[in-house]
């Protein structure tokens, strides 16, 4: 069959590119327009080139709010992956009132609004008003988010893991689901064993869901800013500034707009960058077993 | 390898069941033989693949108890039973490739090396898929995955016994004839006692020596397949094994005669008095179409020719009648009265078969 060539059916996509063009280019433009001006006030601009780009990929400030924000990553994934796999296993399987209740549960602190989950926490954690703060002190353990890196580093990143392993739980929850009971009986007559059972059939009909979990917790820590902020504002001192809450200080606080602008240029390439390799690296080894 | 008994044996899914309908599996008793091939026949849902799983320990029977050899297996679980199970749809898995899917079960039992080597090779070299030992069971098509779930059935030979439950729905018709006979000739060559679920009579009556018939969570008759097609112990039995299955005309019954619509027909023997719903079944196999004035009118609705025989449909008085005739019988236009083979009559009384 001949295909027909009508090159009019470009028009069809121009909606989508108008709407593209104003929700995401247009402002994606500006800001790229003030990574490569500077001003001294009175909305005068002029042209620096790539100045600001190469201040901010060698400022030692952006290192190591990248090295924060990387170990930040990283701890939040060792911790909530397994979390919530171990969790989404131990999920009643059969669908009951029990169930449901489970599922609500779980589900609970993904409904609660990020700033509000920072203010919980930040109260919790009081070592004058708050249960966690307080009891702790109590019982002779010298803690204090507020002046202690380490302290404020357990705070944030166990405030992250109540927020966000239900969501892991419930993406597992749903992988585990989709398996048929069959497989399970035919683990049973096969006499495999719990660990067997989970390696060679709960954890290779999760696989999809997984990529999905770790590629969206890792996109959401890496960008994270709300619950740190209201918690502990970066401190103390510079110790929970990750890049977002130092991008925000660059371009509110000092007003900078220009490095402001070339930091989250550089910000979005990384998070593109490092997403892109997850997920090709996850696809790469789910090809490799197909062959 | 072991003699099963099936003992006072029911079942039912809901917690407190109190009619008889609660029973998925009604109160059974029965034993099966060490080394027979079984297959047990019946329409979805008439509670075959609960007897399966009972006999598996999938499930825990309601109530009654499971004996291997005489001893007490009702709480073991199916790993201590040590029984294999196919099930409908393939299972494997997916990440390993042939040859550790069919090693899995022996490695989990620890055996040595050198034997499941062997054994693997002997397995797949039974089921024909030796050429994809080292492939990866993904992605291969869904007759090979099954005949790996197949071939892990077959594994270990120490097994009480292998259950196959409808293991052949996802095979090609013609790899289903394939399979089939290896099975019956893995059956011959191994010795296990087998029990095969299906609601395809065909494979049922060529894989089976004896055939259970279940309807309704009942079993209404065990046989062989000529047991089964001469005299069917129930209605249920007659209509669903045959194709068409059997005639089942409402009758009266007064020693050695059947009154069936105001027409007698002769019987080959005297019978009890009857009460209840009395039934004369007989099969289409058994029905001569004739032309003679002194048999029993007919109206005949259409005759198809499926090409090794012809089937007559007609009308007897309001009841359907089948009638199955050889391929070179000549219909003709004045046959419009049928006869019945009298030996071949059966008699049933409230749908069960009553004995002369």
């Amino acid at each position: 069959m001949k295909k027909t060539v009508n090159q009019k059916a470009w028009f069809m996509v121009l909606p989508v590119l108008l709407l593209v063009a104003f929700s995401a280019v247009i402002p994606l433009m500006t800001v790229v327009n003030y990574s490569v001006q500077d001003t001294f006030g009175n909305n005068e601009f002029f042209w620096v080139g790539l100045e600001w780009f190469e201040e901010i990929i060698q400022s030692e400030r952006m290192h190591d709010a990248l090295i924060r924000q990387i170990l930040f990553s990283s701890i939040i994934l060792i911790i909530e992956i397994p979390l919530g796999i171990f969790i989404a296993l131990h999920m009643p399987k059969k669908n009951s009132l029990w169930t449901s209740l489970c599922l609500v549960l779980i589900a609970l602190p993904l409904l609660i609004p990020w700033n509000v989950v920072g203010t919980i926490w930040q109260i919790f954690s009081r070592i004058d008003i708050g249960l966690l703060g307080y009891s702790l002190d109590a019982i002779g353990v010298d803690y204090n988010y507020t002046q202690n890196a380490v302290d404020a580093w357990i705070t944030i990143i166990i405030m992250d893991v109540w927020h966000w392993t239900s969501l892991v739980v419930l993406l597992c929850y749903a992988g585990l689901q989709s398996i048929p009971d069959a497989y399970y009986q035919a683990a049973k007559i096969d006499q495999a064993s719990r660990w067997n059972t989970f390696r060679y059939i709960e954890l290779p009909k999760m696989k999809g869901v997984l990529l999905i979990a770790i590629l969206l917790r890792f996109m959401d820590s890496f960008m994270i800013y709300t619950e740190p902020f209201v918690v502990t504002g970066g401190g103390p001192g510079n110790a929970t500034t990750f890049l977002s809450i130092d991008l925000v200080k660059m371009a509110i606080g000092q007003f900078d707009l220009g490095p402001a602008a070339a930091f989250s240029l550089i910000y979005f390439l990384v998070i593109l960058l490092i997403s892109w390799v997850f997920y090709t690296a996850m696809i790469h080894t789910d090809e490799e077993n197909q062959s | 390898m072991a003699k099963i008994t099936l003992s006072n044996l029911a079942h039912s899914y809901t917690t407190n069941p109190v009619s008889d309908q609660d029973f998925a599996l009604k109160t059974l008793n029965h034993e099966w033989d060490d080394g027979a091939a079984y297959a047990l026949l019946g329409p979805s849902g008439c509670g075959k693949s609960t007897l399966l799983n009972i006999i598996s320990g999938l499930l825990t029977p309601s109530q009654g108890r499971i004996l291997f050899d005489d001893q007490d297996v009702t709480n073991y679980d199916t790993a201590t039973r040590n029984i294999a199970q196919v099930f409908q749809f393939p299972v494997v898995y997916d990440t390993m490739t042939v040859a550790e899917n069919l090693s899995f079960p022996l490695k989990n039992r620890k055996l040595p090396a050198d034997y499941v080597n062997q054994r693997v090779r002997d397995i797949a070299e039974m089921i024909g898929i030796e050429s994809l030992l080292n492939h990866r069971a993904r992605g291969l098509t869904a007759d090979t995955q099954q005949k790996i779930s197949l071939g892990r059935g077959m594994v270990r030979e120490d097994v009480n016994a292998i259950l196959f439950d409808e293991p052949l729905t996802v095979i090609d018709p013609q790899m289903k004839w394939q399979l089939r006979s290896q099975l019956k000739a893995l059956h011959s060559q191994l010795g296990h006692t087998m029990i095969y679920v299906t609601h395809d009579q065909t494979e049922a009556l060529t894989f089976a020596d004896k055939v259970v018939v279940m309807s309704d969570g009942e079993v209404v008759q065990i046989g062989t397949p000529q047991e089964l097609f001469e005299k069917p112990a129930h209605t249920f039995v007659g209509y669903f094994i045959g194709s068409p299955g059997m005639n089942i005309l409402p009758a009266d019954i007064v020693g050695n005669t059947a009154m069936i619509c105001g027409q007698k027909v002769p019987l080959d023997a005297s019978y009890r008095a009857l009460n209840g719903e009395l039934a004369l079944g007989i099969r289409p196999e058994f029905i001569t179409l004739t032309n003679n004035p002194d048999d029993l009118p007919v109206t005949v609705l259409s005759i198809e020719d499926i090409g090794r025989h012809k089937i007559i449909r007609t009308d007897f008085f309001g009841n359907e009648l089948n009638i199955v005739s050889a391929q070179d019988h000549d219909i003709q236009e004045d046959m419009k009265f049928v006869t019945f083979d009298r030996r071949r009559i059966n008699i049933y009384e409230n749908d069960w078969l009553v004995t002369p």
